[in-house]
């Protein structure tokens, strides 16, 4: 099987960063065509197209872009979401380096829909190059006539702003990136009242991510029905998956939406890192539930087939683990992740990500006992399904439970045995 | 004494103080100028920036605020501030050896500074370069792919 590239055609092209040569690849077509339109066209063209957020939550975009209200004299922002922090995850960092031009454009688009006049581009602190290179783009697009007032003669005023964070992972969360726009502690807030009636400076906001604001340019470019017929039906267009994990060619690579998960792994990636067998797959970030190899079979990347395996697409980071991959210590490093990301804000989520991670060194270390297992399994079920504000605590639970229970033998293998464990794998 | 931004980020910060409809959102970027300045985030620098955004903001809530989040240094870090990514796709990929290839090549341990101040080693959660592990972080660069020779390699260019 081949890519099919429709975001990343040009991403290689050493130029790709630069407005003289995006332009030359029709960039800024569909935002030209955009200006022409009404917004409620454009959010109905976005409907139709069937595109679903590429975040993680999977909401349908044009759907978002609909809840903003029409006649409130507030001002309305637009967000794009470019905070990427989830473990495994590195797909919008090569869209930001290397077609920022295309998140621009997609972003006026998505601008006219709402009607918002300024916007917001939140990237994560890390990313100096991307920074760099977002910041040199909106200059181009300023002096071009792309961003600011009155764009292209259309009477849209359009304003994007450069906002970088500071290393906090909930920043990726909406309502936790909003807060930290305004100055606060990247704390997430309560939902209902949703951001799209108050987000940011409480008006209306919404918030994208970088591979849909990416999209969305072709879309309004080629059409509803172009797009919808790519992918499934459910699941429509193409993703970006980034690998990492055994393989032999880890990266970022797009494909349709609905293709079979060890196609991706065979064919783009090469195939198992020095031909170990496949143990398992983490099919959409770190906090989605783990795949058996024998589940990997008859997994597709698509948004019903991950689900009816009872697992998700979440931000399409796909972490391929090899034969001889210490789970124990995976999923320990994923529940130290999660609780050194938790807020604070809600107990089950602060005293719970450290607990789990602090029984899962005790088991770790081989001096875990079978208590300890059932007490992760019983804490975790205080730890989901609406016990907290934001999802982070349910994320550490679908990092860590569904291992436990898929690999059961190999940590009952360790408790009081440190000498249990596998060999190390890796370079 | 209290602390005095340069000229150039005075200018910055005058800028992004028009640049947002709520004056609070510039404690962030603020206390980025003041690491950039720095090298980390003190109490007076702290003070000065709660000064320059002015009232309501106070140095309770810049300090909030720094110690929030990640990437502020709120101690003095070496001259190259390595940050070694520990998440689980780097493991897998060995960020651990390299690890303790760095531990014993600058003769420190995770989180502390060599004595001539010329480096830091710490380890980190997610650096979102997971495809490209094992990594580090150097300042503002990211080193990936990293083998033992490449991590000797780019010690020796920085020294």
């Amino acid at each position: 099987m081949a890519e099919m590239k429709i975001l990343t055609k040009y991403i290689d092209d050493p130029r790709s960063n630069e407005l003289e040569f995006y332009e030359s690849v029709h960039g800024y077509d569909g935002m030209k065509k955009a200006l022409q339109m009404a917004p409620e066209e454009i959010v109905d063209v976005v409907k139709k197209s069937g595109l679903r957020g590429r975040g993680g939550a999977g909401f349908p975009t044009g759907l978002k872009w609909s809840f903003i209200p029409k006649d409130i004299p507030k001002p309305k922002y637009l967000i794009c979401n470019a905070d990427e922090g989830e473990p495994g995850t590195f797909k919008d960092r090569k869209l930001i380096e290397n077609l920022p031009h295309q998140i621009i454009e997609g972003m006026v688009i998505g601008a006219k829909a709402i009607g918002a006049n300024k916007g917001f581009f939140y990237i994560r602190g890390e990313f100096n190059k991307g920074i760099d290179s977002m910041q040199k783009a909106i200059d181009e697009a300023y002096a071009k006539g792309y961003l600011g007032k009155n764009i292209l003669g259309s009477g849209f005023d359009f304003d994007l702003v450069l906002y970088a964070g500071a290393g906090a992972y909930i920043c990726g969360e909406e309502t936790a990136l909003i807060n930290s726009l305004e100055g606060r502690r990247g704390h997430p807030r309560l939902k209902p009242p949703f951001p799209a009636v108050s987000g940011l400076y409480r008006c209306p906001t919404v918030v994208n991510n970088v591979e849909t604001f990416s999209t969305v340019p072709h879309i309004i470019d080629k059409g509803a029905d172009w797009y919808s017929k790519i992918g499934t039906e459910k699941s429509p267009g193409t993703r970006l998956f980034s690998v990492s994990g055994h393989v032999k060619r880890p990266g970022v690579y797009e494909i349709p939406l609905g293709t079979p998960l060890m196609d991706l792994i065979n064919d783009l990636c090469g195939g198992m890192l020095d031909d170990m067998p496949l143990k398992a797959v983490i099919p959409g970030g770190s906090s989605v539930p783990i795949l058996t190899a024998e589940e990997c079979k008859t997994a597709n990347m698509d948004f019903e087939s991950m689900a009816a395996h009872k697992t998700m697409l979440g931000s399409g980071a796909v972490i391929v683990i090899g034969e001889g991959t210490d789970l124990v210590e995976t999923t320990y490093r994923f529940a130290r992740f999660y609780a050194h990301e938790s807020c604070g804000q809600c107990t089950p989520c602060r005293e719970g990500t450290h607990w789990v991670r602090d029984l899962l060194h005790k088991i770790r270390e081989g001096e875990g006992t079978s208590a300890d297992l059932e007490l992760i399994l019983s804490l975790s079920r205080n730890m989901e399904g609406g016990t907290t504000i934001c999802p982070l605590s349910d994320a550490c639970v679908g990092a860590v439970r569904p291992t436990i229970l898929k690999f059961k033998h190999e940590f009952e293998a360790r408790l009081k045995d440190k000498a249990a464990q596998p060999a190390a794998t890796g370079v | 004494m209290s602390y005095r931004f340069s000229p150039e980020s005075e200018s910055r910060l005058n800028k992004l103080l028009e640049m947002f409809p709520d004056k609070r959102s510039v404690i962030l970027p603020g206390l980025y100028l003041l690491q950039r300045e720095l090298g980390y985030v003190d109490r007076e620098g702290m003070e000065a920036l709660a000064e320059k955004i002015g009232s309501p903001i106070s140095l309770a809530q810049v300090y909030g605020v720094a110690t929030f989040y990640t990437l502020y240094n709120k101690k003095p870090v070496g001259k190259f501030h390595i940050q070694i990514c520990g998440t689980s796709s780097c493991y897998m990929r060995g960020n651990d050896k390299i690890e303790k290839h760095l531990c014993s090549k600058l003769g420190i341990e995770l989180g502390e500074t060599t004595p001539d101040k010329k480096f830091t080693l710490e380890e980190v959660e997610c650096l979102g370069a997971c495809g490209y592990a094992p990594m580090v972080q150097i300042n503002d660069a990211y080193y990936e792919n990293l083998t033992f020779e490449k991590m000797d390699q780019i010690l020796k260019d920085l020294n």
